[in-house]
């Protein structure tokens, strides 16, 4: 067991966190105020090959693991959770296709990724239902020579600057899971609306949306496996893109933790700076003890993802962990600021309400715990 | 055409630095080195004149430890061709650095075109490895430059002096230039570049192979230790009008008998 990283991991690593520092922490307050997407940012990362880590070598991708993908991942969230989750949205819409594609699809879907700056959305969501991920109601309608796509999606990231979407739906409400296929589907496509931009808590640069689909035709040669092998292809997705969304966590508790540590030795009150009080103290040594337990079962999550063994649990302790150890980080960061830390001129609210959303998205807290529970009550 | 670029590897700026408990050198166990950020500009200014001349060859010089690679490692994730490394204490003096990167050019049999080198290293900031080298490579060397134009095989190149003023200089041949921060912005090394640097070959020398001897040592450190830390400053309340000339007075003799400034 050897818990360092390679020479190249670290040198990417350092180049995450870099690009971190100089391109999206000084545009991080902008952003979240304005809700501005990051295109600019976005294709930046994109070119030094920060983004879509999940494509192989053989379509033009750079091959990177999973764990080289979490720890640019985290590098990148530590720079900013919001822009991360737009740059992270393309690897989960764009490993369904890595997972459950064939080689023609392969190379027609994700060559184009490689070869020029394009966006991607994952349509799993809809309005009612959101952890019950396998009541899906978007249907596909057989059309001969194509499906007939109707349904509509809630909480599309990137939905209003994707080139490509990898939507869910049933063939047969009635087979339930057994139902659940996987489309990729162009965004342009007569009958696709695109919602208006939620204006959320936090996250604010990344781009989300309802997607409405009124019959639309997709050629069936986009389907990803055969019709009802969805929902298998979109737990194994989970399975490989939650090590990432923790990994995200991290990134951003990281941030916070090297804000609080910062401050605390600056802020003086009754005449030391306030790190040397117990109290404060305290706070930041559970900081630093959740993010390094939280790391180590991501890198464990991934690592079992690289070698092909089942992840499930491991990936819901490090999810869950990492998320809620995030939120407790962030809401300790705040009050280690006091007051300046409620006032958005500081660094420290924002990445209070970005952590919000990590424990809701890709399996809530409550979820990731249904499934640790189902796993060891086997 | 045949680039060499000298490369230094320095503890990353943020680095606290501790001396070791003997003095003898500073604490090299916990630091994370990075690239001396003077050398960054040698290494673009490099790619830019290859991006230019696609038959040139980027050759990287580092001489040190061999504990850590990053600064080659970079330097070739961000387009440099091949590496050498001399392998070194960290705490050589600057005539045996120039004389070992001399040495280990020598070695690859190749005529150097272009040689550039940061203009000092941010650890020691000597400022003495680039024009020891042009000195012993018996070619021209300009430091401290901020400018470069390269036309056929006329170079023009500027040089900041003090006062912000700018030496122009026009220059034939061969020639050793130490570059400063406003030359041109280091580009990233991309994940590819980090991958493709992993196959790109690295030579590895002793001194003794680059014919650097102990007695080339004309500096020697005798110690290592933390400057004394700075006395808290003084300061005075001048908020009561009424005081004011007597706190301006007292301030005054303070800094003709304490501070000894006027």
């Amino acid at each position: 067991m050897d818990f360092s990283l390679t020479p190249e991991q670290r040198e990417i690593k350092e180049l995450a966190l870099k690009f971190a520092r100089n391109e999206m922490i000084p545009h991080a307050q902008e952003h979240d105020e304005s809700g501005k997407f990051p295109s600019d940012i976005f294709k930046k990362a994109w070119e030094l090959g920060l983004i879509n880590t999940c494509i192989p070598t053989e379509y033009g991708g750079t091959g990177f693991s999973a764990l080289d993908g979490v720890i640019i991942c985290e590098a990148l969230a530590y720079g900013c959770m919001g822009m991360n989750t737009a740059f992270m949205a393309n690897d989960l819409a764009l490993l369904p296709i890595v997972i459950g594609g064939n080689d023609e699809q392969k190379k027609r879907f994700l060559t184009p990724f490689t070869e020029q700056f394009q966006i991607a959305s994952f349509c799993l969501t809809e309005p009612g239902n959101g952890s019950d991920a396998g009541g899906i109601k978007t249907s596909f309608k057989d059309g001969g020579d194509h499906w007939v796509v109707s349904g509509e999606k809630m909480w599309i990231t990137n939905a209003g600057f994707a080139d490509l979407f990898v939507v869910y739906g049933t063939i047969d409400v009635n087979l339930k899971h057994k139902g659940i296929s996987a489309l990729v589907v162009d965004p342009k496509s007569p009958g696709v609306v695109i919602g208006k931009k939620e204006d959320k808590m936090g996250h604010r640069a990344s781009d989300t949306r309802a997607v409405t689909f009124s019959n639309v035709k997709v050629p069936k040669e986009n389907m990803l496996g055969k019709p009802g092998e969805g929902w298998g292809i979109a737990m194994a997705t989970l399975d490989h893109s939650r090590p990432l969304v923790a990994s995200s966590a991290v990134g951003g508790a990281q941030r916070a933790m090297e804000l609080s540590i910062q401050y605390a030795k600056e802020r003086i009150q009754f005449g030391v700076p306030i790190a040397k009080h117990q109290a404060v103290q305290f706070m930041i040594a559970e900081m630093g003890m959740k993010i390094e337990a939280s790391r180590l079962l991501v890198h464990k999550a991934a690592s079992l993802c690289d070698k092909g063994e089942k992840n499930t649990e491991i990936a819901s302790y490090a999810k869950a962990l990492a998320a809620d150890s995030c939120m407790q980080i962030t809401t300790d960061a705040v009050q280690i600021y006091g007051g300046y830390g409620y006032s958005k001129e500081y660094p420290v609210e924002k990445l209070m309400r970005d952590a919000k959303l990590i424990q809701i998205y890709e399996g809530t807290s409550q979820i990731q715990r249904l499934v640790m529970a189902r796993e060891l009550l086997k | 055409m045949n680039i060499f670029v000298c490369v230094k590897q320095v503890p990353d700026t943020e680095t606290k630095i501790t001396p070791t408990s003997d003095g003898s050198f500073i604490e090299t166990s916990s630091i994370k080195w990075i690239m001396n950020p003077y050398d960054e500009f040698a290494v673009e200014q490099a790619l830019l004149v290859k991006q230019a001349n696609a038959a040139a060859n980027i050759t990287v010089v580092r001489v040190g430890s061999v504990k850590d690679t990053e600064a080659l490692r970079t330097a070739m994730a961000m387009g440099a061709d091949d590496a050498i490394l001399v392998e070194a204490g960290d705490n050589l003096d600057s005539y045996s650095i120039a004389k070992a990167i001399k040495g280990a050019i020598d070695k690859t049999g190749k005529k150097p075109d272009l040689v550039l080198a940061g203009k000092q290293a941010i650890d020691d900031d000597a400022l003495q490895v680039p024009q020891i080298l042009a000195e012993m490579m018996n070619m021209p060397g300009v430091s401290v430059i901020v400018g470069f134009e390269l036309a056929g095989t006329t170079l023009k190149v500027k040089r900041e002096v003090e006062g912000g003023a700018l030496e122009v200089y026009e220059i034939n041949g061969p020639c050793v230039l130490a570059t400063n921060k406003g030359l041109n912005t280091p580009r990233y090394a991309s994940l590819p570049g980090i991958m493709k640097a992993k196959k790109k070959p690295m030579a590895q020398h002793s001194l003794a192979d680059v014919g650097v001897s102990d007695a080339d040592r004309r500096v020697k450190y005798s110690g290592f230790k933390l400057p004394p830390e700075k006395p808290a400053g003084k300061k005075f309340d001048a908020t009561d009008a009424a005081k004011q000339k007597d706190v301006v007075a007292q301030v005054v003799g303070l800094l003709r008998t304490e501070a000894k400034i006027i």
